[in-house]
């Protein structure tokens, strides 16, 4: 009798055993910026849900501000512990995790259906290197210019399709008593964006692509020449006051407050001007959007688009389940779920922004472009990066000329981009 | 010498000889018992990381993987010639000058006022002064964003605006020649109760009976002040100044926060805050290893040599 209790009680220990190896408990911890409450809730949603389907599976997500997470990033990355699954832009910054071992190649898991479900195929090239994947997209856009219909109009000005006409509404709307422009370039990487889209339009993707495998320069006339373009701009003050100062949410509450006529900024606007504005509202149907302006003979074409976009990395240490979690959160179901404030990256929703015309002139924008440029500060290695921001903020500023800047971007990139 | 088949008994001369010594091991070996875990913790945080900083300074190292690339002292000599470090030393001392000049004073008088005057609810002010001093140096720097925003509705320029009239808003963080000034008002805002509190302490120590016996013999108020008070409050005066100086020197958070990392245009740059921003955000942890060993030099000197020229007798005291 007791023999058989005895053996029972093995069978009955391994089976349990068995069944808990299949179901080994698996935690996935994502880091994410979305900080907007309904977006917040929406990630936490598609988590519930993968949880529920896998109940072996914990998801913890740490939600960080756009600053604080590129910080906290930072650290963790030297420490040599990246998070499972975190925001990234892809680009340097990420490929040079790469290089030092600390994110998860996933290029097996993505080749095939899961590869070929992307639209966006360029975005999700700058998420890998040498045939190697280290994440994927979740939505790409544009950067340009959000306007406020009410103020053009109360101004009196039309939308301007070149850099001189542009000039022309910014005086415009100052003799309006409007104020043009709202930025917030005490964050820098907004500012850094006007400086590449002139650049973009001056020299196209040859100039820059030169000077990134370093048979050009950053020196070169078109990097020179959009500083001279950018200093006309600053000279005309068509900034919020203080905007030196100011972070980027900041500008974004001044331009949902309706105290700003323009603001170039990316896909994610519509949604920030209305959270960081005083009724939480934003300026609503009076938001616009157009195109950043064409520079009079310059070689790059008029439809080049400047911008990026957000997506997530696999760290090295992840679980498979991470990888499928993120092919999960990429499914064309919840792409469309998430079109509320990210631009789809996959196939076959194409009619998403259907009601919504701001985001379906970003949308075409992006689709139609003859070339893409990427952000330079994600683009390129962050001390280049950071040095493009820092020279442009110069610019901005008025406390160096467009040669002194263009120089400084260059000495870093002639020290980062020759290895 | 024979051998001697008895043990030859130790003459009481050596019999003392040999208990000192045991009574010195066995100290030694007390002293070190006790040391140990505070050596280990210090050796482990604190030494051993000063070492590796001044070897990592040698190299041109992003902090992934162990650094290769031997560079002897470029680090060094593209850090001396930076303009924005120059900036940032320039920064530090400026915060450090005005430490020293207002801050303290300011919470010495206000020490004198409700630690010891007739002041009307003394104990009310006493807690209102301390309490910036209990925000975290975050919370502190956000706020004051808040309240000097060039925003519309923002504090500060609503406040002037209705005191003055045309006032146009400033925006206070976005001057590159006064941001540093902003800065420092900010930190005495935060800083200063605490310097009142160890104030305070200090004045409880000194007898009452001195000075009435000072104002018995005539002196004025500004008299007792200066020759009876503030003599006997040295030691904590030379303590908050110690104090003061390497708080300037040491300040990341407030300033990182307050001014953007630093800007506009890295006006706001102190040393700490150029270390981050020049070491680690862009991943050149071997020159943010050089500004480290200088920052670390600085700062040594600084307390060695006031700690043995300054507070000496403060230590001798006791």
């Amino acid at each position: 009798m007791r023999k058989y209790l005895f053996l029972m009680l093995m069978l009955v220990l391994s089976l349990s055993l068995g069944a808990a190896s299949a179901q080994e408990p698996v935690t996935i911890d994502w880091w994410h910026i979305s900080t907007e409450t309904s977006q917040a809730a929406y990630w936490q949603q598609l988590a519930d849900a993968y949880m529920a389907a896998n109940p072996n599976v914990t998801i913890n997500i740490t939600v960080l501000e756009n600053a604080a997470f590129k910080q906290r990033l930072t650290t963790v990355m030297q420490a040599g512990d990246p998070p499972d699954l975190f925001q990234s832009w892809g680009g340097a910054v990420l490929w040079t995790y790469a290089d030092n071992g600390l994110v998860r190649n996933i290029a097996p898991e993505l080749e095939g259906e899961w590869k070929d479900s992307f639209a966006a195929q360029a975005a999700l090239e700058l998420f890998g290197q040498n045939g190697e994947y280290y994440g994927v997209p979740v939505s790409w856009g544009a950067v340009g210019m959000f306007y406020n219909k009410s103020l053009f109009e109360k101004a009196g000005v039309e939308i301007p399709t070149t850099w001189d006409e542009f000039l022309g509404v910014v005086q415009t709307l100052k003799d309006a008593g409007i104020t043009p422009i709202a930025l917030g370039e005490g964050e820098k990487w907004p500012g850094h964006f006007w400086w590449v889209y002139l650049a973009t339009r001056l020299g196209g993707q040859e100039a820059f692509l030169k000077a990134y495998d370093r048979s050009g320069s950053f020196t070169d006339e078109p990097f020179v020449k959009a500083g001279e373009y950018l200093k006309q701009l600053v000279d005309m003050e068509p900034f919020n006051a203080g905007f030196l100062g100011m972070t980027h949410p900041e500008s974004e509450g001044v331009f949902g407050n309706g105290e700003a006529a323009m603001m170039l900024m990316g896909q994610w606007a519509p949604d920030a001007q209305a959270q960081y504005s005083a009724d939480g509202q934003g300026i609503g149907d009076d938001l616009g959007w157009f195109p950043f302006p064409a520079v009079e003979g310059g070689l790059g074409h008029p439809d080049d688009v400047f911008g990026g976009g957000d997506g997530f990395a696999v760290g090295a240490n992840a679980p498979d389940e991470a990888v499928d979690f993120l092919k999960f959160l990429t499914n064309e179901e919840n792409q469309r779920g998430s079109a509320f404030f990210l631009v789809p990256v996959v196939k076959g929703l194409d009619d998403v922004f259907a009601d919504d015309p701001v985001m379906q002139s970003i949308l075409t924008a992006r689709d139609s472009a003859p070339y893409f440029q990427m952000y330079y500060d994600q683009f390129l290695p962050p001390a280049v990066g950071s040095a493009v921001n820092d020279a442009v903020e110069t610019i901005f500023a008025g406390v160096a000329s467009p040669e002194e800047a263009a120089q400084a971007i260059e000495e870093a990139a002639a020290m980062e981009l020759s290895q | 010498m024979s051998i001697s088949r008895f043990r030859v008994l130790s003459t009481p001369y050596e019999q003392a000889q040999t208990d000192r010594r045991r009574r010195q091991w066995d100290k030694a070996l007390f002293v070190a018992l006790f040391t140990l875990p505070g050596m280990s913790l210090f050796f482990l945080f604190v030494l051993i990381p000063i070492m590796q900083s001044a070897y990592f300074s040698l190299y041109d190292w992003n902090g992934f993987g162990p650094p290769t690339k031997f560079i002897e002292f470029d680090n060094y000599t593209r850090l001396l010639n930076h303009s924005i470090f120059q900036t940032a030393l320039v920064n530090s001392f400026t915060l450090m000058i005005l430490s020293l000049t207002i801050q303290l004073p300011l919470a010495l008088s206000l020490a004198l006022l409700v630690g010891r005057g007739k002041l009307h609810g003394k104990k009310f002010f006493r807690t209102v002064l301390f309490v910036p001093y209990v925000f975290s140096e975050v919370i502190t720097a956000i706020i004051w964003r808040y309240v000097l925003s060039p925003n519309e509705g923002a504090l500060l320029n609503a406040l002037l605006g209705a005191v003055i009239p045309n006032f146009q808003p400033v925006g206070w963080l976005a001057d590159r020649h006064t941001v540093i000034y902003v800065l420092f008002a900010v930190l005495t805002w935060k800083y200063f109760g605490f310097h009142m509190i160890l104030y305070m302490a200090g004045l409880q120590g000194i007898p009452a009976d001195l000075e009435d016996a000072a104002r018995v013999d005539g002196g004025t108020e500004w008299q007792v002040l200066r020759f009876i008070t503030l003599p006997l409050l040295g030691s904590t005066i030379r303590l908050t100044v110690f104090l003061s100086v390497l708080g300037s020197f040491q300040q990341f958070v407030l300033a990182w926060v307050l001014t953007n990392e630093g800007g506009p245009v890295n006006a706001s740059q102190l040393i700490a805050t150029y270390l981050y921003k020049f070491g680690i955000t862009q991943l050149k942890l071997g020159y943010g290893s050089a500004v480290a060993v200088v920052f670390f030099a600085i700062t040594l000197v600084f307390s060695l040599g006031y700690q043995r020229m300054i507070m000496r007798r403060d230590y001798a005291a006791n």
